[in-house]
């Protein structure tokens, strides 16, 4: 009797798996699959879901002038629900069930370090939207968002400039995490060599979804009234923002007595708050909303259509476009691009296809891939906050910024090239 | 409360033979089937299935934990997940450690130390290139910590649903601590990116199915052990704790030892179930003591059927099995269903799932 | 509405008056042409430095029609056209006039660019503008102007102050003029003058004086910034002065932190306190149903915005029972389909709410999307009350402190003083018992899990005005809140009020000393600790009897 209880139990799972398994071997293969890994549910899905939603609708738009290499692209999207381990499960699903030919997604860089080992394990390729702290380099990952030298340093040489506000003293706050704790480490070299001291840097850290700033904004307040300009940085990760600012607002910190430049704030983030008090703070990225071109004006034109088609929450009503979407727009095209190129999806040849690649990104420069280091050349911005939520451009390079993910700034990264090794 | 029949039935012969069957299948076919069966066989099984049956199998493991604390002793942890990790980072130092030079600093140091600017181990971090240390390591750090904490707590006679607040605090406060970089644990991206274990790199399929084997090894010899006590007279004097605790200090027991013993045996079944996990998944994060995690282990066990022993690892599988099916195939829906299969379960199959076959039976 | 009105932030009566001055300039007659064109282009096309320059000789021409067109450029409403060489000025309406004739403009010629203000500029305008306004007739104006003018005052300047401080009357005007006056003095050629400046300057407490202070004691190679030691000895003293008032603004600040918390973690806490504490469901949803609660504050803004524009500023209030509503009605359908079934096994109702907090989540998510949705502070509840130079008690922060009062009051009330109150209080401690005297316990049950339910409805609402409102709001104070009432003792209402607010500043205490993260661990160690000494909270119930 007992067998059968046990045979009952599994066949129960056995046949849950077994639809899965079928289900995803009905479609037929005259289609690419291109899988989207990026959370849907837990802690990330505020930012994550958004990528998702880009991807599909850059698959469309290119399915619509034809596809690639003559066939339609068909998205496999999964959910990795915030969840470290099952990044790297539902990698290797993507991988070597679905057989995608690429992957875009994640968005935390512990999630990215979760799956790397599969993609090189099984030499597919991930693109990787986000701005993040370097330090890494794999074959197989394009990395489209920002090293940090492509924002994080031309952000504060921005704040030491005579139309920054000649900062002298800065305060690096984040939330404590790699991307932070990195960034500012970068940072804190470039202030010395700037000749900054360490009495005029203080660094404060606060926990994931850390929802109290009072006490680090009467800090800030007290290290300002210290003597000499002061400027905060901020990595203070997506949903911690919304009370940071609000009791930024409220203490009365105006952007003309300390500004503070955040590099994990854009529009979307932006979304849940009242920007009335927070006008003037800043915001570096290699693209905003409020760009003014043609390329741009397109962009946000299909996204608020596609979001209208699609009914997205928020965004039917709101339509936003950010930085990572760019990044993954700009990836999907790329690829596609150099997939046409090689004549085929395999790996190794898309990977030398990519080298080189351009395309007219939305921010109204010409992207292109780097030759050697995955990494795209990308112009930064620095935006001011404006009233209405969105981004007033008060400064930019003057063009693209070659990114350098093993930055200088690093005593470790001495005598390290920036070109992925061979493994 | 629980009848005994339930147990003695579920190692009753027919139960010895399931056994023998789930032996079989994961120390010979599966093994087989990965391995020899070549890869455009229709039998063959791929390594993403060794793997994600690994991982289940490290689940069903803690969930067996679980239930010998809730299902059988009546004391409710909401903090196991941190033993789990605890285990996992035993584990993920010694991974760490052999990685050797061919991190990306090449330096004898692990990759985050050397970017933390530390220029020698910290002191415990010494002696973790060892492999047998590391393993001791496994077993005595869960089972310390759960020691001094069960100790302090049974003491008090704290119960019921406090002291499941306090090991939920215990678990968050770990969390947090781990999340540091300053910790010296890899800060909130853990330890990731391991090459070999003893040697053997870690993503050979011959590695992956010795440690799925493994896996399967320690999973039927923590049944059997949990047989072994449950049915023991300690196991009855646990029960009776479980049942009422006072009518056991007025019979003349002291129940502490008991409760301790049975609470630190299943911190260690959990530390050594993350050991298992880690070099499987290929990454330990703090976000595996996250509060989250820990209801999810008390999940399996009560969607299983608490003190069944058998049901939460089918409860593990399930839950773990629909998630990963779930989220692939509906994953705008999959919170859902999950949240209905809680409910339904709770409040039409008390003794989980494995309760409805017994009914049946019955 | 008197508080309402004192309320308002400034910058909303600064553009206020502004407008009335402007309209007024306007019936005067147009005086244009008194700012020179090469002015106005210079402000539009010059460089950061030249537009400084030209907002400094605009602002001491003490024209009329400079202050409009100041007012304009802080608020991105001048373009220019660079080749015809014209600056287009958009009032509040959207006509368009020409900067420099005051012609109005029609059509609006196309081309043209804004004109794009940098916080250096904005700081150089707010300064600019003040100036000008140091003169107005209304107080209220010339005291922000006093207030901005401190903060981006130029030595330039000093001749405008002097006037000024000739004929004001306004006592708290003049003090903010006078430490103006005398932190533009530091840098004069006359000793005395420097001196005097320096002395006047201890009475200031506030910051940018003391860094004003500290410059002169500054080294610039071996010489200080301040040749005269007897005007450094007095710097050194009147910094002493300023950081003993600082210092006493920061004790007060903490305090005042702490006790923020404390509210919050208290109305996060008060509904577990009825559904858990009361009556002994682990209600791990209680996190959703905070969440539902700001959820439903956001739909009544948008509902007031939509339908009752006139409203808005005070939405929150209508919020209020809106959202006790909309969680209450949540938590009887839950209590009705789910809990109810549960009674007796506390530990299997943490499993169901389990399962019904990840669908309240995806529900949202599916409804509202899963980004936070914008919730804006009606003008009462930004900014903040200035206390002492360094303390600014933020309103929203108050209101809450005062609404967890008068939840905590109400539900005291509730509890001892109402019928209900008697038979949740009968039902919980001896169910049987009560159901024997004829209580209908299955209904008491239901009302009473509604009303801890909307209790959580109402912390959402409070809530939603300090932080972000997305799905995953529950998440974040479902452990502290189950921390709170464990450890004020289960059962015990007056336990979560201390236990809150206890909580809340410890953490704050540490949190100075240690930073947010170590603060946080030991607040939980704290919490283990203090139940092994007392396992049944701070306030156990007395009795005796055998706890099973």
């Amino acid at each position: 009797m007992q067998r059968r209880n046990f045979i009952k139990a599994s066949a129960m799972t056995a046949a849950m798996a077994l639809a899965g398994f079928s289900a995803s071997f009905a479609q037929a293969q005259e289609t690419i699959k291109v899988g989207v890994l990026h959370s849907l549910s837990g802690t990330m899905a505020i930012s994550e879901t958004v990528l998702k939603d880009t991807v599909l609708m850059a698959i469309d738009e290119i399915n619509a002038k034809g596809g690639v290499l003559g066939k339609k692209l068909e998205p496999v999207v999964v959910d990795p629900a915030s969840n470290w381990p099952l990044f790297a499960e539902k990698a290797r699903q993507l991988i070597s069930k679905d057989k995608v030919a690429v992957t875009f997604g994640c968005w935390t860089s512990v999630s990215r370090k979760s799956v790397l080992p599969v993609y090189e394990e099984l030499n597919s390729l991930l693109f990787y939207p986000v701005q993040y702290e370097g330090e890494e380099l794999s074959k197989n990952v394009f990395y489209t968002g920002a090293a940090p030298n492509q924002q994080a340093i031309p952000a504060v040489e921005y704040l030491m400039s005579k139309d920054g506000g000649s900062a002298k003293r800065f305060v690096l706050l984040g939330t404590d995490y790699v991307y932070p704790r990195t960034t500012n480490k970068i940072l804190r070299a470039f202030l010395h060599s700037k000749g900054v001291k360490d009495e005029d840097i203080i660094e404060e850290y606060t926990p994931f979804g850390h929802s109290d700033y009072q006490s680090i904004i009467a800090k800030i307040k007290k290290f300002s009234s210290e003597g000499k300009k002061t400027a905060v940085v901020s990595t203070i990760n997506g949903d911690s923002n919304v009370p940071f600012y609000k009791e930024l607002g409220n203490q009365g910190l105006k952007a003309t007595d300390v500004p503070v430049v955040a590099f994990s704030v854009g529009e979307e983030e932006l979304r849940g708050v009242d920007t009335k008090p927070l006008v003037g703070h800043l915001a570096a990225w290699n693209y905003f909303m409020s760009i003014k071109s043609p390329a741009n004006t397109e962009f946000v034109k299909k996204w608020s259509d596609y979001a209208k088609a699609k009914n997205i929450p928020g965004h039917k009503d709101k339509p936003l476009t950010n930085d990572p979407m760019e990044a993954t727009y700009i990836g999907i095209h790329m690829w596609a691009q150099a997939a046409n190129k090689a004549k085929s999806v395999d790996t190794d040849k898309v990977i030398a296809a990519m080298a080189g690649q351009t395309f007219k990104a939305p921010g109204g420069f010409i992207s292109t891939m780097d030759k050697e280091n995955h990494h795209l050349h990308k112009p930064v911005f620095i935006g001011e906050i404006k009233a209405d939520g969105q981004f007033n451009v008060v400064w930019k390079t003057k063009g693209p910024v070659v990114a350098d993910p093993w930055s200088d700034y690093i005593a470790e990264n001495k005598g390290k090239k920036n070109v992925p090794e061979k493994k | 409360m629980l009848d005994k029949t339930l147990v003695t039935r579920i190692f009753g012969p027919k139960g010895w033979l399931g056994l023998a069957l789930f032996a079989a299948i994961t120390l010979v076919l599966v093994p087989i089937l990965n391995l020899v069966v070549p890869e455009d066989s229709a039998f063959h099984l791929s390594t993403y299935w060794v793997t994600l049956i690994g991982k289940i199998m490290c689940y069903a493991i803690v969930a067996l934990a679980m239930d010998l604390v809730w299902g059988y002793t009546g004391i409710l942890s909401l903090g196991h997940g941190i033993f789990f990790a605890l285990g996992g980072y035993a584990m993920g130092m010694y991974l760490m450690r052999a990685i050797g030079r061919e991190g990306n600093y090449q330096s004898d140091l692990p990759d985050f130390m050397v970017f933390l600017n530390w220029k020698e181990l910290p002191w415990y971090w010494v002696g973790t290139d060892s492999f047998l240390y590391c393993m001791a390591l496994v077993v005595l750090v869960p089972g310390i910590l759960a020691l001094i904490f069960g100790y302090f707590a049974f003491r008090s006679r704290i119960k019921g649903v406090y002291f499941s607040i306090i090991t939920q605090a215990l678990t968050f406060a770990a969390m947090l601590l781990f999340f540091r970089n300053e910790t010296g644990f890899g800060g909130n991206n853990g330890f990731t990116d391991f090459k070999r274990i003893l040697g053997f790199p870690i993503a050979a399929p011959e590695t992956r199915v010795a440690l799925f084997a493994i896996t399967a090894l320690f999973l039927i010899g923590f049944l059997l052990l949990g047989r072994f006590i449950v049915t023991s007279k300690l196991g009855r004097v646990l029960n009776a704790i479980r049942d009422a605790e006072s009518r056991v200090m007025f019979s003349g027991y002291n129940p502490l030892p008991y409760k301790l013993f049975i609470w630190v045996l299943s911190a260690v079944i959990c530390g050594i179930a993350g050991a298992l996990f880690v070099p499987q998944v290929g990454i330990i994060n703090p976000s595996e003591m996250s509060p989250a995690n820990s209801i999810e282990i008390a999940i399996w066990t009560a969607v299983g059927g608490r003190a069944t022993l058998v049901g939460p690892l089918i409860g593990a599988g399930l839950i773990a099995g629909v998630k990963s099916w779930f989220t692939v195939a509906f994953p705008e829906y999959w919170l859902y269903f999950l949240g209905l299969i809680f409910i339904l379960v709770t409040l039409y199959l008390p003794r989980g799932v494995v309760g409805l076959i017994n009914k049946e039976r019955a | 509405m008197a508080m309402t009105r004192a309320a308002r932030p400034l910058p909303a009566l600064f553009a206020d008056v502004l407008l009335c001055l402007a309209l007024c300039l306007g019936m005067l007659g147009t005086a244009h042409a008194a700012i020179p064109k090469e002015l106005i282009l210079q402000l539009a096309t010059g460089d950061s430095d030249e537009k400084i320059a030209a907002m400094g000789q605009i602002a001491s021409s003490g024209d009329p029609a400079a202050l409009p067109l100041l007012q304009a450029m802080a608020d991105g409403r001048l373009q220019v056209l660079e080749e015809k060489q014209q600056v287009l000025l958009y009032n509040d309406a959207g006509e368009v006039t020409d900067a420099v004739t005051g012609a109005k403009l029609d059509p609006v010629p196309e081309g043209a660019e804004d004109i794009t203000v940098n916080n250096r500029l904005r700081s150089a305008l707010d300064g600019a503008m003040a100036a000008l306004q140091l003169t107005a007739a209304d107080t209220a104006v010339r005291l922000d102007a006093a207030r901005n003018i401190k903060s981006s005052a130029t030595p330039e300047m000093l001749p405008l102050i002097e006037k000024a401080l000739q004929s004001e009357k306004d006592a708290a005007i003049r003090r903010l003029l006078l430490t103006t006056q005398a932190s533009l003095q530091l840098s004069s050629d006359n000793v005395s003058t420097r001196l005097a400046a320096v002395k006047a300057l201890a009475a200031s407490g506030d910051s940018e004086t003391k860094q004003l202070l500290l410059a002169l004691l500054e080294k610039e190679g071996d010489t200080f910034k301040e040749p005269e030691a007897a005007v450094r000895a007095e710097a050194q003293k009147s910094i002493d002065d300023i950081d003993a008032r600082l210092q006493m603004g920061e004790y007060a600040g903490m305090a005042f932190t702490g006790i923020s918390l404390g509210s919050i973690l208290l109305l996060a806490a008060l509904g577990l306190a009825i559904t858990y504490g009361l009556m002994g469901v682990i209600n791990m949803a209680h996190g959703e149903l905070i969440m539902i609660g700001a959820y439903a504050t956001y739909l009544t803004q948008n509902l007031v915005r939509a339908y009752a524009p006139g409203l808005f500023e005070i939405y929150p209030l209508l919020a209020v029972p809106v959202s006790f509503m909309v969680a209450a009605l949540v938590g009887v359908a839950m209590e009705r389909l789910v809990i109810r079934h549960l009674y007796g096994r506390p530990l299997e109702t943490l499993l169901a709410t389990w399962g019904i907090s990840l669908m309240l989540i995806q529900l949202v998510r599916s409804l509202f999307g899963a980004q936070n949705v914008p919730l804006e502070n009606p003008a009462w509840l930004s900014g903040g009350v200035q206390v002492m130079s360094n303390l600014i008690l933020p309103y929203n922060r108050i209101a809450i402190i005062v609404f967890a009062g008068l939840v905590v009051a109400g539900m005291a009330l509730i509890l001892t003083r109402t019928r209900l109150g008697l038979f949740v209080r009968a039902v919980t401690q001896n169910r049987n018992m009560a159901s024997c005297v004829g209580v209908a316990t299955p209904r008491v049950d239901t009302v009473a899990f509604g009303l801890g339910s909307g209790i959580a409805g109402l912390a959402g609402c409070a809530l939603s005005q300090v932080g972000n409102v997305g799905p995953d709001l529950g998440q974040s104070y479902i452990i502290d809140s189950f921390m709170v009432v464990v450890l004020g003792g289960v059962g015990q209402l007056i336990g979560t009020v201390y236990a809150a607010l206890g909580l809340g500043i410890i953490n704050k205490l540490f949190e100075a000393q240690a930073g947010a993260v170590l603060a946080k661990i030991a607040v939980l160690v704290i919490i283990i600790v203090f139940i092994q000494k007392r396992p049944q909270g701070l306030f156990a119930v007395r009795g005796r009897f055998v706890e099973q």
